[in-house]
C-alpha cells in the first residue's frame, strides 16, 4: 500500500514538474482548456438566475387589473365585488395610482424621473394573487375581467415567466451541447498535450520499459499530468466566471436587484464547483488515458 | 546437475530482409555462472543478449530465463521479469536530462524503493564504479568511460539475479576496464549470473568464466569453465 502511494506521488510530483517545466507553453494551453470550460459555466450561471427569477415571479400566479384612468370609485366597488369569492383568486389588494407612484420611486429608485414627469401616470389596479397552481384559473379569470366595466388592461404576470421558462429549457439543452463540444475540444486538447509529452519522452520510456517499468508506472504521470491539466482549466473557468458575475452584478446594480431578491445574483455553489471539478478533471484524464494509451504501443523497446 | 538461469533452445533470429543474426543456437547459463560472449562485429553477441533481455522475440526456437519462457510470456508480465535483470547498453542508453544520481535511481523508482532507501543504494553503486562524486553530474558533461560506469551502476544498483552486459568495456581504458571486470567478478561471486559480450576477453583475465564463441550467428566453440 504505501509502495503504491509512493509510486503515485512520484507520478504526481512529476506531472508538477513538466507542468512547471514548460510553463508559458503549460499556461496557454491551461487559459484555452479555462475560456473553453467558461463559456458553458457562464451560460449555465446566467440560465441559473434567470431561472430562479423566473420561478419565483411564477411560483405565485398574479393577475394586475388596470383601472381605466377615469375610473371612478364606483367602479373600483364594483370591481372589487365580483373579485370577492371568486373561486380562481387566493387574495387581493387595491394598489391606488398613488401608492403604485411611491412603490416606484422606492424600488427602482427612479424618483428624479418620476418628478420630471410632473404628474402621475399610473392608473389604480387591482393585484390579484391566484391559488397555487391556479395560473390556468386566473388565465380563465384574466379574458373574463379584461371585459369588465372600468378595467382598461388585465395582464397575467405568469405569461412572461411561462415564456421564459420555455426559453431556460432551450437554453439547457443549448448548455449541454455547448458543453458537450466544448468537452471534447477538453479531451482533444489533453490528447494533444500529452502526445507531444510522449514523444518528447521517448527515450525515458524506452529505457524505463527496458528496466522493467510496467505500462501502469509509464502511463500515470501522464494521467496525473491530464487530470491536473482539467482541474487547474476548472480553476481558471471558475474564477472567470466569477469575476464576471462579480462584474456584472456591480454594473446591473437597479436591473441587478429586479433579477435576485437581495440585489446578489445566482453564482456557483459548492455542488456546481464540485461537479465541474469532477468533470473537467475526468475529462483531462479521459483526454491523457487515450493518449497514452494509443501511444505507449508504438513505444516497444529495441 | 545445475540449475538453468537462460536457455535458448534452436534459437533462431531472423530480421526483416531475410538476415539471421543468429542460427538454430543452443546456450544454456547455470544460475551464479559467468559467461563471456565473444566474437567479431556481427557475429551475434548483441542479439543474443537482447534475445534473453526480452528486447527482441526469436523467430524460431525457445528462450527460457528463470523458467519464463520470453516467447509465451505475457507481455504485462515481462517487467517484472526485467527487474531481475541488469543490463549494461553498448549505447549507455542514459537519460541527458537527468542528473547522474537520477539515472541510476531509475531501477529504484520503477520498482518502488522508498526514498531513503534509494539514497544509500545509489551512493553505493557510483562508489562500486568510481562515479561517487559525479552524482549531481549531468551525463553529458561525462566522458564516454564514465556515461558506461553509470550505465553499470544504474544495471546493479538493485541487486539483480543476472547482469547482462553488452560490451561494458568498450569505451573504457585499461584501469577503468580492470575495475569493471573486478566488479564483475565480485558480482559473480556473490551468485550474480552474468552474460557479458566482449570483443575483447584477455581483459577477463583469469577469472572463472565461460568464453563461448560466436561467429555469424553460430556458436562455434561453446566453452568451459576455466579452473
Amino acid at each position: 500500500m504505501s509502495r503504491l502511494l509512493r509510486e503515485h506521488g512520484l507520478a504526481f510530483e512529476d506531472a508538477l514538474r513538466r507542468l512547471g517545466g514548460q510553463f508559458v507553453a503549460a499556461f496557454l494551453n491551461l487559459l484555452v482548456i479555462g475560456i473553453a470550460l467558461s463559456l458553458p459555466l457562464a451560460m449555465y450561471v446566467v440560465l441559473g438566475n434567470v431561472s430562479a427569477f423566473s420561478r419565483q415571479a411564477a411560483a405565485e400566479p398574479q393577475l394586475t387589473l388596470f383601472l381605466q384612468p377615469d375610473a371612478d370609485a364606483t367602479a373600483a366597488r364594483s370591481i372589487e365585488s365580483r373579485l370577492k369569492g371568486h373561486a380562481a383568486i387566493g387574495r387581493y389588494q387595491f394598489v391606488t395610482k398613488a401608492t403604485a407612484l411611491e412603490d416606484l420611486k422606492k424600488a427602482a429608485g427612479l424618483s428624479g424621473i418620476v418628478e420630471e414627469l410632473g404628474r402621475n401616470p399610473l392608473p389604480d389596479a387591482f393585484v390579484v394573487t391566484g391559488r397555487p397552481d391556479g395560473a390556468e384559473a386566473l388565465e380563465a379569470l384574466r379574458s373574463e375581467a379584461a371585459k369588465w366595466p372600468g378595467v382598461d388592461h388585465a395582464q397575467l404576470d405568469t405569461l412572461w415567466a411561462r415564456q421564459v421558462e420555455a426559453v431556460i429549457r432551450g437554453g439547457r439543452m443549448v448548455v449541454v451541447i455547448l458543453g458537450t463540444l466544448l468537452g471534447v475540444a477538453l479531451v482533444a486538447i489533453t490528447f494533444n498535450t500529452i502526445r507531444l509529452q510522449i514523444l518528447g519522452r521517448r527515450e525515458e520510456i524506452e529505457v524505463s520499459k527496458l528496466i522493467g517499468a510496467t505500462n501502469a508506472f509509464i502511463r500515470r504521470p501522464f494521467l496525473y499530468l491530464g487530470t491536473l491539466q482539467g482541474l487547474i482549466g476548472a480553476c481558471i473557468a471558475w474564477g472567470l466566471v466569477m469575476f464576471a458575475v462579480g462584474v456584472l452584478e456591480r454594473e446591473l446594480g437597479i436591473a441587478a436587484s429586479l433579477i435576485a431578491q437581495d440585489g446578489v445574483l445566482r453564482r456557483l455553489d459548492l455542488s456546481d464547483t464540485i461537479a465541474l471539478a469532477v468533470l473537467a478533471g475526468g475529462l483531462g484524464w479521459f483526454g491523457a488515458w487515450l493518449s497514452v494509451t494509443l501511444h505507449l504501443r508504438r513505444f516497444e523497446p529495441s | 546437475m545445475e540449475q538453468s538461469m537462460i536457455t535458448l533452445s534452436g534459437v533462431t533470429k531472423r530480421h526483416p530482409g531475410g538476415h539471421e543474426a543468429v542460427r538454430r543456437l543452443d546456450l544454456s547459463v547455470a544460475r551464479g555462472e559467468f559467461v563471456l560472449l565473444t566474437g567479431h562485429s556481427g557475429a551475434g553477441k548483441s542479439t543474443v543478449l537482447k534475445l534473453m533481455a526480452g528486447i527482441e522475440r526469436p523467430t524460431e526456437g525457445t528462450v527460457t530465463v528463470s523458467g519464463q519462457d520470453l516467447g509465451t510470456i505475457r507481455s504485462s508480465a515481462l517487467p517484472y521479469l526485467r527487474r531481475n535483470l541488469g543490463l549494461v547498453f553498448q549505447d549507455h542508453k542514459l537519460l541527458l536530462d537527468r542528473s547522474v544520481f537520477d539515472n541510476v535511481a531509475l531501477p529504484l523508482r520503477i520498482t518502488g524503493f522508498p526514498g531513503a532507501d534509494i539514497g544509500k543504494r545509489v551512493r553505493a553503486a557510483l562508489d562500486r564504479v568510481g562515479l561517487r562524486d559525479r552524482e549531481r553530474s549531468d551525463p553529458l558533461t561525462l566522458s564516454g568511460g564514465e556515461q558506461q560506469r553509470v550505465c553499470i551502476a544504474r544495471a546493479i544498483v538493485h541487486r539483480p539475479a543476472v547482469v547482462l552486459a553488452d560490451e561494458p568495456t568498450a569505451n573504457l581504458d585499461e584501469a577503468y576496464a580492470l575495475e569493471i571486470v573486478g566488479l564483475f567478478r565480485r558480482l559473480h561471486e556473490v551468485g550474480v549470473t552474468l552474460v557479458v559480450s566482449t570483443h575483447s576477453p584477455t581483459a577477463f583475465g583469469d577469472a572463472r568464466v565461460r568464453q563461448v564463441a560466436l561467429r555469424q550467428g553460430i556458436i562455434v566453440r561453446p566453452g568451459e569453465v576455466k579452473a
